[in-house]
């Protein structure tokens, strides 16, 4: 047991409160109470911690520091020479920027609509965010449910900020997208007579979380990554993107990749472009830790953003309420708000519910950062911070012995691997940087305000305003990544091979950059986070 | 803080570094001043990029673990196996079946398995790598998909195979063929699915999309939730 005879103290509070709580719900916030606890304690609301962007296509537009810290900064071909006259180290019609879920996607539908397809990403295919989703994927496939009543969950979710069609689009698509991954033979948790097993999520108003075990991210991924590789589509490793190239019309024409093996820097032509490189919890805003993998930083945005991508609530960040706090190897990591689905609920270091445990994600969070930082009643731990309590064993005694062990076997591991047995010891969290509910600006079939420029997946924002809601977001990833694909697959057939490539846009960047002094010497995009001299 | 926390001494790859004993392998290595490029993704036990070879100072057993869920020890002599050039067969699922028939000519060292464990032994999750390596040489692709599903395809089992199996290839395939052709499809997905792209669920979504904020919020605030 890890935890300190301290906690173990503390504990007891939990232990002696549970028999009253057991089949008890604590009621839900009214809406004014909701709105309250977002402004006075989520961090998007928390002036200081963000800053306009002084050049660019949004300029004027509000990000956070930490984001406008990659935006604001050189490019790393700033000094670099990079003959574009020359063949091309690669030639296709699509080119893949990420190799996650939404990038495998877009490959798997563009390639089977005819298209020459090539997936770079910076590290292994498949390490990414997608990999690393534990919960499930949304979509409005019972029959108490439709498309309409999950667009209303995603609207009233996303604080009614989301753009009206791209939610469409998103829910429309999902049960289409379950269809698809069926039978592509990803492995859901299903009833004997083959009827998906759903549960509820944060802020979903019928059950339709679908999940395969814990791992349904990882599922997903290993699924498209194996059909990938099946197709034949080319793929290549540790190969980032650092800059789009644009052709004579202004119109994305492919990339510069850099080998981070080997310190190359290679060209990649292509007709079209599709940026799916995913989120940038990396970043570490105000300092939090992140649930995010280690490629998150943000490069689509950069890379898009010079190009002339216009963005859309980039500022917007999602931190997840239950984040691992303690034992500290466990920091950031996400705890899946499947453990909340199942009755885990919150509680002080009293033992108290504070807050009902499928609030959404933002509210749930601000309660959390409220309970520990004004009302003082967080739960301090050795390493000087405050968390609350996850009554995970609670699970068991609702839906009896063994629960935890089938449906959080992820979970049940993580934290056994650190000595801490979340089916008799409640979980220590806090929330943890998350997720990106912003990003760069498309259209409903993926398109970027730059020609022939495509962005699928967390690097893409509008469809769910400034909050996700769980398990939309493998949906968007697969919606849209598809959307992109088979979009993108039509569009080449008309387009020639572009000509005159170039990368004049870095000039005037750089330009604006030097003009209002912003860049203060820093360069991007920022590839991978340095952890070293901790 | 960091003052108080006991410091070990680890050997990265034969080399000694003191390092905090709070930390896992993978902080350690950082902490050192390893700037990550393989051996590093998810940072959370869930994409096997980690796998490493440990062995502890005077003991003869090699050990293995995750470097980003294993946490330092006094006298780790360790290694990362980043990459490890496991075989993949490539297959139409359309064209196959659920049959050893099929899959011995995808995988036909998985029957030539001499028995040894080594794979169940070495398996960070703790998986009886062996035992499903069993089922599907017996066809049983249930089973087979059931015991591999939390596998993260690290590779440390095919690293130590001396029938030179992929066994989390193989698993992978034995789960798509499971999913695909032995679970029931789940019929009203079918169903729902013709019906939206008959265009049969249109209208009532594009109510809401033409709804102004006020009427949407109104709906929201008073939606229905299921028990
Ligand atoms: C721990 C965790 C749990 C989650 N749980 C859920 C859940 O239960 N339900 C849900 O719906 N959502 C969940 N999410 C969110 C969801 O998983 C992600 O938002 C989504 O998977 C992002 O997919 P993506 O394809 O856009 O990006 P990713 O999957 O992150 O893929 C991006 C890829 O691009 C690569 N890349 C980055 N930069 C470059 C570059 N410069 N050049 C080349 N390649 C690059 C990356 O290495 C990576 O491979 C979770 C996220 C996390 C982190
Ligand atoms: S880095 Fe993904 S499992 Fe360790």
């Amino acid at each position: 047991m890890s935890y300190t005879p301290e906690l173990m103290e503390l504990m007891k509070k939990v232990e002696e409160t549970r028999p009253s709580r057991v089949g008890v719900n604590y009621p839900r916030m009214t809406p004014d109470e909701r709105r309250d606890v977002l402004r006075n304690f989520h961090p998007d609301y928390i002036e200081d911690g963000f800053r306009e962007l002084k050049v660019g296509v949004d300029k004027g537009a509000r990000l956070t520091n930490e984001m406008a810290d990659v935006f604001e900064a050189y490019s790393r071909l700033k000094d670099v020479d990079i003959d574009l006259t020359a063949e091309p180290d690669y030639d296709v019609d699509i080119l893949i920027i990420g190799g996650g879920g939404a990038g495998a996607s877009a490959a798997l539908e563009a390639h089977s609509a005819g298209a020459n397809v090539m997936i770079s990403t910076k590290l292994r295919f498949g390490d990414a965010n997608t990999m690393m989703a534990q919960g499930g994927i949304q979509a409005a496939d019972k029959e108490n449910d439709s498309p309409a009543i999950h667009y209303l969950d995603v609207m009233g979710g996303g604080r009614l900020e989301n753009v009206p069609e791209l939610a469409r689009a998103l829910v429309m698509d999902a049960p289409l997208v379950i269809k698809w991954l069926e039978d592509m033979g990803t492995m859901f948790d299903k009833k004997e007579d083959g009827t998906m097993i759903t549960i509820h999520g944060g802020g979903t108003s019928r059950k339709r979380m679908h999940a395969a075990r814990d791992y349904t991210g990882a599922e997903i991924m290993r699924t498209l990554r194996d059909e990938v590789l099946n197709k034949g589509i080319k793929v290549v490793e540790f190969s980032a993107a650092v800059e789009i190239i644009l052709d004579d019309k202004g119109s994305a024409a492919g990339a510069v990749l850099y080998n981070l093996e080997t310190d190359q820097y290679e060209v990649a032509r292509a007709k079209t472009v599709i940026i799916a490189t995913g989120g940038s919890g990396r970043l570490h805003y105000r300092g939090f830790p992140t649930s995010n993998h280690y490629g998150a930083t943000a490069d689509g945005l950069v890379m898009g953003y010079r190009a002339g991508a216009k963005t859309i609530y980039a500022d917007s960040i999602q931190y997840h309420p239950t984040g691992g706090a303690y034992p500290p190897q466990l920091l950031g990591l996400l705890v899946t708000e499947k453990t909340r689905g199942l009755g885990a609920t919150p509680l002080n270091i009293k033992g108290e519910q504070f807050v009902y445990h499928l609030e959404t994600r933002d509210v749930a969070s601000s309660a959390i950062i409220r309970e520990c930082e004004e009302r003082g009643l967080g739960v301090p731990l050795p390493t000087g911070i405050t968390a609350v309590w996850l009554d995970s064993p609670l699970i068991d005694l609702i839906h009896g012995e063994g629960t935890i062990e089938r449906q959080l076997p992820a979970m049940l591991r993580q934290f056994q691997r650190f000595d801490v047995d979340i089916r008799k010891v409640p979980m220590l969290i806090y929330p943890t940087l998350h997720y990106q509910n912003g990003g760069l600006l498309i259209d409903e079939n993926g398109l970027s305000s730059v020609n022939n420029l495509y962005v699928a997946g967390e690097a893409s924002g509008g469809m769910h305003g400034t909050n996700r809601l769980m398990g939309n977001s493998l949906l968007d990833i697969i919606v849209f990544g598809r959307r992109a694909g088979r979009h993108a697959a039509v569009v080449i057939k008309d387009l020639e091979v572009p000509v005159g490539l170039n990368l004049e846009h870095l000039n005037s960047y750089h330009k604006e950059l030097e003009e209002t002094g912003a860049a203060d010497g820093r360069i991007g995009p920022m590839l991978l986070p340095r952890y070293t001299h901790r | 803080m960091t003052d108080q926390i006991q410091k070990v001494d680890i050997y990265i790859m034969g080399k000694k570094y003191t390092v905090p004993e709070t930390l896992t392998i993978m902080d350690a290595m950082e902490y050192a001043g390893y700037q990550l490029v393989r051996g590093c993704g998810c940072r959370a036990g869930f994409c096997g990029a980690c796998a490493t070879v440990y062995r502890m100072a005077g003991d003869y057993e090699l050990k293995v673990g995750l470097a980003c869920q294993t946490k330092v020890e006094d006298g780790m002599y360790l290694a990362q196996i980043p990459f490890f050039p496991g075989r993949k067969a490539t297959f139409d699922l359309e064209e196959i079946k659920p049959s050893t028939a099929h899959f011995s000519q995808l995988y036909p060292e998985v029957y030539r398995c001499l028995g040894c464990s080594s794979c169940t032994k070495v398996c960070p999750q703790d998986i009886d790598v062996m035992q499903y390596i069993a089922y599907i040489q017996r066809g049983d692709f249930q089973k087979a998909a059931d015991l591999s599903f939390d596998c993260l395809m690290c590779g440390l089992c095919v690293s130590r195979c001396p029938a030179n199996i992929v066994h989390y290839n193989a698993a992978l395939a034995a789960r798509r063929l499971y999913s695909r052709y032995i679970a029931k499809p789940y019929a009203f997905l079918a169903e729902r699915a013709k019906a939206i792209e008959e265009g049969k669920m249109d209208a009532e979504i594009d109510e809401l999309v033409a709804a102004d904020k006020e009427k949407l919020q109104e709906l929201y605030d008073n939606r229905e939730i299921e028990k």
